[in-house]
């Protein structure tokens, strides 16, 4: 299948989530990749053409992640 | 006497006949005139007209990303609410809706967190008045161009990241002669006139096409009147990094003077004389 560029930006995000939570400590590693993941769950019904949904999520989404890669940041409910 | 009479009670059944053959063919109408005779009695009461205005307000909730943002009407009566936009806004906020979202501070213009677009021009709500004489609809959008947070709620970090890359803080390495602070001339002093008033509300920046389109590396017309607050300030010893710092073809010169800055200014500052005085001292000393 042929993504869309958006989707692979999505995709990236996802990625570069995970790659992030490898950073955290090994027991709340998992905790962080979750987190990840029913983040991106909760919206897995949103239309691909929905751009202006989809690119708001993204911005949201990046903004997260700068907040949680940050070192202090130990583990996350 | 008696035939005086009779004549005015034919001329009244004349004209009374044809009016409720009206009202019989018209209930609408009769019902309309009872509704405002309904209005006008309570008026009396409360001693005053109803001054009503209606307000149309963007909103748009982050948490049901996929609806689109909508305007929503609300009516007010004006005679019950103070005279500023914001006044209004907080009236809606506390009686018809809480979940309306803007930011608010001091309510006098200093803080410059109420700066939204109000019937096509980026002002602060609080210093913004209501037209009391016509009563068209007010329509009140966030600033324009940003990213929308929620309501009228903008995402101004670009803007203060942009804020804070012009280091504005003064930047000096030799200490003041008599150890006490660094002292300014009268006439140094009245070269920040018009320039520290900058409250850093947004509202030239974001009324900026050229801000609109270059946004990520055009610093804006309210970060250049601040670069400019620090190159002109006497105490500060930098000026030539500063300076270099804009000598790009992006930060400062995609200014075309197109002047909507200093016409929207809330607190009618000079943003374009500004970002002129540094094209000047860049184009003549450098």
């Amino acid at each position: 299948m042929r993504l869309s560029g958006l989707q692979k930006e999505v995709l990236s995000l996802y990625r570069q989530c995970l790659r992030e939570s490898r950073k955290k400590p090994q027991a709340t590693r998992p905790h962080f990749e979750s987190y990840a993941r029913n983040e991106f769950q909760k919206y897995i019904g949103i239309d691909r053409k929905d751009f202006a949904a989809v690119e708001f999520l993204l911005r949201k989404g990046r903004r997260q992640l700068e907040l949680y890669s940050n070192p202090g940041i130990k583990d996350i409910k | 006497m008696a035939a005086l009479r009779s004549t005015s009670a034919r001329i009244l059944g004349a004209s009374s006949r044809p009016a409720t053959l009206r009202l019989a063919a018209a209930p609408a109408a009769r019902g309309f005139a009872q509704l405002a005779d309904g209005a006008t009695e309570s008026q009396k009461a409360s001693g005053d007209p109803a001054n009503m205005k209606t307000f149309q307000i963007y909103r748009w909730n982050p948490d049901t990303p996929t609806e689109k943002p909508r305007m929503q009407s609300y009516t007010l009566d004006l005679k019950k609410t103070g005279p500023m936009v914001l006044d209004a806004l907080i009236r809606i906020k506390n009686e018809l809706d809480p979940t309306l979202t803007f930011r608010r501070s001091c309510r006098e213009g200093i803080c410059g967190s109420c700066a939204m677009n109000i019937n096509g021009t980026n002002t602060l709500a609080c210093l913004c008045r209501i037209p009391a004489e016509d009563n068209a609809e007010m329509k009140i959008y966030p600033l324009p161009h940003t990213y929308v947070v929620k309501d009228l709620v903008p995402d101004l970090t670009l803007f203060y990241k942009q804020y804070k890359s012009i280091k504005p803080y003064l930047q000096r390495d030799t200490p003041s002669p008599d150890g006490k602070e660094y002292r300014q001339s009268k006439a140094d002093r009245k070269k920040l006139d018009g320039l520290y008033e900058c409250i850093l509300c947004a509202c030239c920046s974001t009324s900026c096409p050229s801000y609109w389109w270059n946004s990520e590396e055009y610093l804006g017309p309210a970060i250049l009147l601040q670069s400019y607050r620090w190159l002109a300030d006497s105490r500060d010893e930098r000026k030539a990094e500063r300076k270099a710092a804009l000598d790009n073809s992006m930060s400062l010169y995609r200014c075309h003077t197109i002047l909507n800055c200093t016409r929207t200014c809330p607190k009618g500052l000079n943003p374009g004389l500004a970002i002129a005085e540094i094209k000047k001292e860049m184009a003549f000393s450098g």
